[in-house]
């Protein structure tokens, strides 16, 4: 048991952190809105010597917590994981961006507001009951969002097209994603609440600072330990991808080790305390919370735009259970009956 | 980050559940809920027959934080009773750590057999989350020192063989300073034990002390030193202990219940259920992460708080979650012919509302954190 991140991992911590401090500050944030991807910060993280296809997920997590807490505008989690699906040498090139869609494609081929797919020259996903990439020009522009992220629909069909395997390998990739975007969601959330926290001590009123007050303290209080908690459940679930897989579910023990689940519920887990930061950090911005001018928004909007694309939290809930409880899984009764 | 167990913890947990899986029992547990008294004695010596309780005692055998979990959070899952031991074994390390030798020799041998039952008094009538406030006081008079005053919420005393208690023994002092703990049996004559009901069954007790004349071979730590004493044992505790998985029974019992009645399939029923086991696997994790800490030399305790909080709070959630989804069923007790979950969804939701407020209540966690770690102002006091 070692709960502490590595030495490797607490040098490429600290790189990062600096790194996303200087190249995305908030006028980078704000500068690559409405797209939500800025080139040069896309660039400079390409010089950063640390891509090699080695990488281990929980490296990338270390890495991708560091992206969310700056709310980077470049789409780590989807291209860290086209780009190991798609065995290329090095993660970040610079040149290519690889997208990832969570979601299949529908029956006319369409990666529906795919995260990335504005921007990214190749999108992997589903489609029929293959796992594909596309080659295809991006259109470099995408329906205006809540998280100004570079969502757009992308074809699974026209463009130059390989198959990458089958669903299995989608899944695992997708377990990947979820991990990675929980990483950058965990960040996102400690961030909102040194932001909160900050403000709540600068801030006065009645004489006193805001955070001197119980109802203001006390509504902070709640949002470290599942912070940590997140961290560790997607650190958890990255150690299990990173072995391989496998693992049990033995909920009547609380032993979970099986890594597609982790992955579920570390994703869920986090979106929701991303969300919960966010909006309670924002509240005790009062009425600067919803200026345009605090960044607390920006955190606000992406805590729900960067969960969001994979669907209704309450669908991740129910695969979760089909993986916790599959002998009563809908899908298990309907082929048993 | 390894998440995984050594091999040698996860034979250590073998061990442990095997001697649960003996000793708790259908029967132990109906006599546990119509006792009233949540101990169980021969799993406790079972455990100690195997060495299991002196390896425990901190200071003591391996002295390990990791086993110290796996014991408690073992007997946690599996619903077995855990506070009482859990309070011997505590203040076994207490003794050890500051206690005298004849002290030692009569406390730690008694515990480790698995017999001797140890109870807490800290709090009283009028002092509970601001226990600087206690008025218990203890006077001198010639070598001996003469206790009066009341406590409350004395659980397991009307078991005990003692009680270590903390009593005011310099009122001149600031109020933390003037306190001094005492480690006394509790035959000793003045000492009165009152049972006192609780919503859950469980039987705690009110305890009153009458003259109750001692020498100084009852002090535990320094005259005066009593805050420090309290200090180490919270810091052994180190919410390690039990306490912060109860999700983790009632979860097996819902669930249970929902494949049995077939209400497995809905999937609101199984969302529920999913999203409680990940709040369980959470509090598993952060339990976890104190257990490491202590592992590592550091004392877990805004974590504890941070733990504690969050097991709790969503303990609650989850019980009312359980009792609604259960409806009318989910109102009939233990051993009622339809009870949902044998009875056990309404037994949570008689007992998740303690959870939150013994072992420091979610306000007084909350402020620790908001004040320790957040760094926010301290207003009160
Ligand atoms: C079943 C049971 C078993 C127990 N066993 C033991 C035992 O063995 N030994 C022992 O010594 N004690 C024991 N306790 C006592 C327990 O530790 C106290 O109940 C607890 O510390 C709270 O104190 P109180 O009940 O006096 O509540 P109070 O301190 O009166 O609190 C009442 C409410 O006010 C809130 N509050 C208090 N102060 C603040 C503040 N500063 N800011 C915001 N809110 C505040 C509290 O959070 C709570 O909601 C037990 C209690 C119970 C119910």
């Amino acid at each position: 048991m070692e709960l502490a991140l590595s030495p490797d991992q607490r040098v490429l911590l600290e790189a990062f952190e600096q790194f996303f401090r200087r190249e995305s500050a908030p006028m980078v944030v704000r500068r690559a809105e409405p797209l939500g991807f800025d080139a040069e910060l896309w660039a400079a993280l390409a010089t950063m010597e640390v891509w090699g296809s080695d990488a281990s997920l929980s490296d990338l997590c270390v890495i991708g917590e560091m992206a969310g807490r700056s709310v980077a505008p470049v789409p780590f989690a989807e291209h860290a994981v086209a780009s190991r699906v798609l065995g290329w040498s090095s993660l970040f090139s610079g040149e290519s961006i690889a997208g990832f869609s969570p979601r299949p494609a529908n029956e006319h081929g369409v990666w529906s507001v795919v995260p990335a797919g504005a921007v990214a020259d190749v999108i992997v996903g589903m489609d029929r009951d293959e796992f594909v990439a596309l080659v295809s020009p991006p259109p470099m522009a995408g329906p205006r969002n809540h998280a100004s992220a570079p969502l757009a629909d992308r074809s699974a069909r026209l463009g130059e097209l390989s198959i990458l395997g089958t669903r299995r390998d989608f899944d695992r990739a997708c377990a990947e994603w979820k991990v990675l975007t929980a990483a950058m969601l965990v960040g996102l959330a400690a961030a909102a609440l040194e932001m909160g926290v900050e403000y709540v001590q600068q801030r006065q009123q009645f004489g006193v600072p805001i955070g001197a007050f119980q109802a203001v303290q006390h509504a902070l209080a709640d949002l470290p330990g599942r912070i940590d908690g997140a961290r560790l459940l997607t650190h958890q679930a990255a150690a299990a991808l990173d072995a391989g897989g496998g693992g049990i579910c033995d909920v009547a023990n609380n032993d979970i080790t099986d890594a597609h689940a982790l992955a579920s519920m570390a994703f869920v887990f986090s979106a929701d305390i991303a969300a919960d930061s966010t909006a309670r950090s924002l509240h005790f911005h009062g009425g600067y919370g919803f200026a345009e001018e605090y960044d607390i928004q920006l955190y606000y909007r992406r805590a729900r735009g960067w969960a969001l694309v994979l669907g209704d939290p309450t669908t991740e809930y129910l695969a979760l259970a089909d993986r916790l409880w599959p002998d009563d899984a809908p899908a298990r009764r309907a082929a048993g009956s | 980050m390894d998440f995984t167990l050594a091999p040698a913890v996860l034979a250590y947990r073998e061990r442990v559940r095997s001697i649960i899986a003996a000793h708790h029992t259908p029967q132990t547990e109906h006599h546990q809920h119509t006792s009233g008294t949540f101990n169980n004695p021969a799993l406790n010596r079972a455990l100690a027959a195997d060495g299991l309780i002196e390896r425990a005692v901190p200071g003591l055998g391996a002295g390990d934080p990791i086993e110290l979990w796996v014991l408690f959070n073992e007997m946690e899952k599996a619903g077995a009773p855990l506070d009482a031991l859990a309070m011997a074994v505590m203040i076994a390390g207490v003794v050890q750590h500051v206690g005298t030798d004849a002290q030692k020799a009569a406390v730690i041998p008694a515990v480790t057999s698995g017999g001797a039952l140890i109870c807490l008094g800290y709090s009283e009538p009028d002092a509970g989350s601001d226990l600087s406030a206690l008025t218990t006081r203890a006077e001198r008079d010639g070598s001996e020192w003469v206790i009066n005053g009341a406590k409350m919420w004395t659980t397991m005393a009307h078991e005990a063989r003692w009680v270590i208690l903390l009593a005011r023994t310099d009122a001149s002092l600031p109020r933390h300073q003037g306190l001094t703990m005492f480690l006394i049996p509790m035959d000793t004559p003045g000492v009165r034990v009152d049972p006192v009901h609780t919503m859950a069954t469980e039987r705690t007790n009110a305890t009153f002390y009458d003259d109750v004349r001692v020498g100084d071979d009852c002090v535990l730590g320094e005259v005066n030193g009593g805050w420090r004493v309290m200090g180490v044992a919270l810091s052994f505790e180190r919410g390690v202990m039990g306490g912060t998985n109860p999700g983790v029974p009632l979860l097996r019992h819902t669930a249970a219940w929902a494949q049995e009645s077939g209400r497995i399939t809905e999937p609101a029923v199984r969302e529920k259920l999913a999203r409680v086991a990940i709040d369980n696997h959470v509090a598993a994790l952060l339990t976890q992460r104190s257990a490491w800490i202590a592992a590592s030399g550091g004392l877990p305790g805004l974590e504890g708080s941070m733990t504690k909080l969050f097991a709790s709070e969503s303990y609650q959630k989850a019980s009312r979650w359980f009792q609604e989804m259960a409806g009318a069923e989910g109102l009939l007790q233990l051993l009622q012919p339809g009870a949902a979950a044998h009875g056990w969804i309404e037994y949570d939701a008689r007992h998740s509302p303690v959870t939150t407020i013994y072992g420091g209540t979610s306000e007084i966690n909350r402020n620790n954190i908001a004040e320790r770690h957040l760094g926010l102002p301290r207003m009160r006091r």
